[in-house]
């Protein structure tokens, strides 16, 4: 099973669902496996503390042109869509962190002259948080190539168990690589002019990859009544809400794990998940 | 003419809200909404559309099924996992390949090596683009489509049309409003800026996504300011980011507090500064002379 925790809006309190859903059922004799997708900027760790175990340098391939070899001809600049390899008066230049790695380059070469070496764009680190396997990914300073270090990530996911997909914000290429593959996606979000907006976006993309989803508002008592009807009219299933509580966002500053400032909600996450795995079980049939 | 970027390395710090109140209180500026991932500012600044285009940020291969033979080249050669023996049948084969768009990164390799010519390769149409009025000055904003890539080029598109805007009409200021992270779009909305503004929050995640957006600012050699909103949620922790902003020469501008406001203005479709003429409106005045002065 993989739940996939996202949001359009930022801040609307993926990280604190993603990383209690996980402890909550863990602490419950599950075997629960949290994978930090926000590779920009990952904050599972804050709250779960775990102890890491390993740490990878993810890599990317990029081109290296043998000079020697090459005859000027342009057809790897011609080729490529990205302006990351282009050829000046018979000279190739190449620029590393615009690729996307596609291999195009070292295929049309007719001398052979390009091979591929490995680009670090970020760390891959896992370990264990209180009998919970945890993993993150940490993309390199001024790297762009998000949904690899995604794809490194979702790695450690073992179909037997349940794995939680924290998601980054918002609806583009990082978030689709980390949503692509779950059972479930869940969108966080708030009842407020800008929280709705984000929504509908992020429901046109998960309708798009046809997942099966619901939504979590967070301070649902701030702002207004237009999320839940939205969710209404839209026939999305509202999963949770929490409370606009000072408790809640102080214990969060001081990164502390929701389900022990306020115990009462392990429960209420527990029956989050039963919640989502029925919707699950009804999909599949 | 500056060029001012609030960004915020976490989301939900309040970029939009103090954007949309700078928008209010420069005089003589073009608005640029950067954040065309969840682009949000319109949802306060109103703006009335004047020119509408369409955004290309690539081009997409799609397989023809009546002339795929079905040899699995494409499928082979995709580095991007898009190409599946699910297409539908033709006259030869009993099942083609198909690219799925949502995986493909428009390398062209594909179709570069398709033996049977059976790759098309035309412009994908990934959004909108718009130049509008609003009531603070003109305004170039865009719309992204639902799951579509390219949101880095389009922010640098974004960006060139505001600055030509800019010098059109003869305004002073550039204003953007930019995306969450630290990844493509974040970059593209920041390079060559003048000043960037970083809305964090006092909590363990702001501070360490702080950090992170910081590194970002001074690998690029852009000069950096730092407004905490949410301030009183944790004093102390204002004190250790305040003191790890000194550290590395960076300012923090403005301590915001925690204000019911900023949910109420959004509702009103008002920007902070008109919602409210209380302690927040003070703060968020004081702290706009103070980026203007930076700005130099």
């Amino acid at each position: 099973m993989k739940i996939a925790v996202a949001s359009g809006k930022g801040g609307t309190g993926k990280t604190t669902i993603a990383t209690n859903l996980a402890v909550s059922l863990s602490r419950n004799g599950r075997n629960v496996r949290y994978l930090d997708c926000d590779a920009e900027e990952p904050n599972g760790h804050i709250f779960l503390k775990p102890e890491i175990t390993k740490a990878e340098d993810v890599t990317v391939g990029v081109p290296e042109v043998d000079q020697e070899a090459c005859s000027g001809c342009g057809r790897c600049g011609d080729l490529c869509q990205y302006g990351a390899i282009t050829c000046v008066k018979g000279k190739v230049l190449l620029f590393e962190q615009l690729c996307h790695s596609c291999g195009g380059c070292m295929a049309i070469c007719p001398e052979g002259a390009i091979a591929e070496k490995q680009r670090k764009i970020g760390t891959a680190e896992s370990g264990h948080s209180n009998g919970m396997f945890f993993s993150h990914g940490l993309l390199d300073t001024g790297a762009i190539q998000t949904p690899a270090l995604i794809k490194h990530v979702k790695k450690g996911i073992v179909e037997d168990e349940m794995n939680i997909l924290d998601v980054p914000p918002g609806t583009s290429c990082p978030v689709i690589e980390a949503v692509k593959d779950a059972d479930f996606v869940l969108l966080a979000t708030e009842p407020t002019p800008f929280g709705l907006n984000d929504l509908v976006l992020a429901v046109g993309m998960v309708r798009r990859l046809d997942k099966s989803f619901g939504v979590a508002i967070n301070r649902c008592d701030i702002g207004d009544q237009e999320v839940l009807r939205y969710c209404r009219e839209e026939d999305i299933e509202v999963l949770f809400q929490i409370p606009n509580d000072r408790k809640i966002a102080e214990a969060y500053s001081r990164g502390e794990m929701m389900v022990d400032a306020l115990p009462e909600y392990e429960k209420k996450f527990l029956q989050l998940n039963d919640k989502i795995e029925n919707m699950v079980k009804t999909d599949e049939e | 003419m500056k060029e001012l970027v609030v960004i915020s390395g976490k989301g939900g710090t309040g970029k939009t809200s103090i954007a949309a109140a700078f928008a209010s209180l420069a005089s003589k500026a073009v608005i640029a909404d950067c954040d065309v991932d969840a682009a949000d500012l319109h949802l306060v600044l109103e703006p009335a559309i004047k020119e509408e285009s369409d955004f290309s940020g690539g081009r997409e291969a799609a397989i023809i099924p009546d002339r795929c033979t079905a040899c699995g080249k494409c499928a082979e050669m995709c580095r991007f996992d898009a190409i599946t023996l699910d297409g539908p049948a033709n006259e030869g084969v009993g099942k083609t390949y198909v690219v799925d768009p949502l995986s493909c990164e428009g390398c062209k390799v594909c179709v570069e090596f398709c033996p049977a010519d059976a790759i098309s390769f035309e412009p994908a149409v990934n959004g909108k683009w718009f130049v509008s009025d609003t009531r603070f000055g003109p305004m170039v904003h865009a719309k992204l489509g639902i799951a579509e890539e390219n949101s880095g080029k389009l922010v640098t598109l974004i960006r060139k049309k505001a600055k030509e805007l800019a010098e059109q009409e003869n305004k002073e200021l550039l204003l953007c409003d930019g995306s969450p992270g630290t990844g493509c779009p974040v970059i593209a909305s920041i390079v060559g800026a003048d000043l960037v503004l970083i809305v964090t929050e006092p909590t363990l995640s702001g501070r360490h996504d702080l950090e992170r957006v910081a590194r970002l600012t001074a690998n690029f050699g852009i000069k950096a300011l730092i407004c905490i909103n949410k301030a009183d949620i944790n004093p102390e922790m204002c004190d250790i980011i305040e003191s790890e902003a000194r550290q590395n020469g960076l300012k923090v501008v403005g301590r915001i507090p925690y204000d019911e406001a900023f949910t109420k203005a959004q509702i009103m479709k008002a920007t902070l500064t008109e919602y409210t003429s209380g302690a927040t409106g003070g703060k968020l005045k004081a702290m706009w002379r103070e980026i203007i002065y930076e700005l130099g």
